[in-house]
């Protein structure tokens, strides 16, 4: 299931990011962990239910300006299904 | 030469007592007595060395881990050494001011664990009445933002309620359900011959799961492996010995893994004698089986070395007596026939049959009374 671009992705209960002084970042949720790098870090810093699925694609496209923006946009909506079926992600 | 990774999980046995008494317990045989459990201080201590080895989760269980009155201190603890604060409970002895304060300390994770769907079926496998505390823990955790995985543990005497128990977990909606088929450690492997599945029960049971795992996916995740005997081959016990994971037991011997004290000839160093680090890079116990040195050819050799690492030290001693052959789960081992004629014995019953007591002329009787394990002093 494709992410609707209006709603605000935030990380689920259970899920946060490691703390910042740590010296690699990762998402922590039950029974497992994901490493974070570049791209990855972006997109899972802004799912705090603020951002719109739109203004991240937005955000990440400035910031990866050298990429295709369709691209990008479409590793976005795929990384956030994948974290939606881990069930690290509600959509407010 | 065997490259050492650091561990990425700490699981914390807090203690060995228990108002339940399961008959699949994973606990050893010879239970910890409480007088010989770890201080407070001394868990402070090793959930900031296991931070500073790497680790990025604890894990609390037991025994029951809220028998220990300073769980909540223990958790705070753990987050303040930076790691993930998770808990698998039987959810007693529990209220909802001392949930308020565990989740206020810090806990990230609650994993409640249920013995069967309705309270008579988890009466006999728990030997205690339990049920009803059960759910209403589930309605106490739901008001609270943390993660929450229910855990059914499964074998021949409650797979029948397997639909019952995906209903229960939709009614629940925690984020994951575990639907985990009992291991053969332990109680369980003193009470195998009531608890392995028979063929017919796991094919309608993967089924069943497969089914729920599509139609709740994006809502519930729910998890399930093949029971260990009626697979092709070995898991890779804790993702290979001392790679991914280190276990403090509930008087501070440090373990590869819940079952490793059943090997004979091992020692176990202590928690208040070295350091997590020192124990983890340089004790026996975690190089004897470390790597790929110590397999046998049949393992050095094959493909497969580096994904199920010659499967589990533990059941190649249960099964074939000794600790340093081929997992006999293997379809290659040599020793695969101890498992087929276990497996046998249980499928000689008629086929199809699902009902909890299936036993046919020529069936091995299941002896007539469950093991329960007690509670330590």
């Amino acid at each position: 299931m494709t992410p609707d671009p209006t709603k605000r992705p935030r990380l689920a209960p259970g899920c946060r990011l490691n703390e910042k002084s740590q010296p690699s970042r990762v998402l922590l949720m039950p029974e497992r962990a994901l490493r974070l790098n570049g791209p990855s870090l972006e997109i899972v810093e802004r799912c705090d239910g603020n951002h719109t699925v739109q203004q991240i694609v937005a955000d990440l496209q400035k910031l990866y300006s050298k990429a295709a923006p369709q691209k990008v946009e479409q590793d976005i909506l795929g990384y956030l299904e994948r974290l939606q079926e881990q069930r690290a992600l509600d959509f407010e | 030469m065997n490259t050492i990774s650091n561990p990425l999980a700490l699981v914390a046995e807090l203690t060995h007592r228990c108002p339940l008494h399961c008959v699949y317990c994973s606990n050893p045989l010879e239970l910890t007595a409480r007088s010989r459990e770890v201080s407070t201080a001394s868990w402070a201590r090793v959930l900031r060395e296991a931070a500073e080895l790497g680790v990025l989760q604890a894990d609390f269980t037991g025994g029951e881990p809220l028998a220990r009155p300073d769980l909540t201190e223990i958790i705070r603890a753990a987050r303040a050494a930076g790691l993930y604060a998770s808990m698998i409970t039987s959810g007693l002895p529990l209220d909802e001011k001392r949930l308020e304060e565990l989740v206020a300390a810090g806990l990230d994770h609650f994993q409640l664990s249920f013995q069967g769907a309705e309270e008579e079926a988890a009466r006999e496998f728990s030997g205690t009445r339990t049920h009803a505390q059960k759910l209403r823990v589930a309605e106490w955790v739901k008001r609270h933002r943390i993660g929450f995985t229910l855990n059914f543990v499964i074998h021949r005497g409650n797979l029948h309620q397997l639909d019952d128990m995906i209903a229960l977990t939709e009614k629940i909606a925690p984020g994951r359900v575990e639907f985990a088929h009992v291991q053969y450690y332990g109680w369980a492997f003193a009470n195998r011959a009531r608890l392995l599945p028979t063929r017919a029960q796991l094919d309608r049971s993967l089924e069943i799961l497969k089914k729920a795992e599509e139609r709740l996916r994006g809502r519930i995740k729910v998890e399930y492996v093949v029971p260990d005997y009626y697979a092709k081959y070995p898991k890779p016990c804790m993702g290979g010995w001392g790679r991914k994971v280190i276990l403090v037991k509930p008087d501070g011997d440090v373990l590869p893994c819940h079952a490793a004290n059943v090997l004979p000839g091992m020692t176990f160093e202590n928690v208040a004698n070295r350091s997590l680090r020192q124990i983890w890079e340089e004790s026996d116990a975690f190089q004897k089986f470390r790597g790929v040195d110590w397999m046998p050819d049949l393992c050095r050799t094959c493909d497969r070395r580096e994904q199920d690492f010659g499967g589990c030290r533990c059941q190649a001693f249960l099964l074939a007596h000794d600790a340093s052959t081929t997992d006999p789960i293997c379809s290659l081992s040599p020793q695969r026939g101890i498992v087929d004629a276990i497996l046998r014995d249980v499928n000689a019953a008629a086929p199809g049959a699902i009902a909890p007591e299936t036993t046919a002329p020529g069936a091995a009787t299941p002896p007539a009374e469950w093991l329960y394990r007690p509670n330590p002093e």
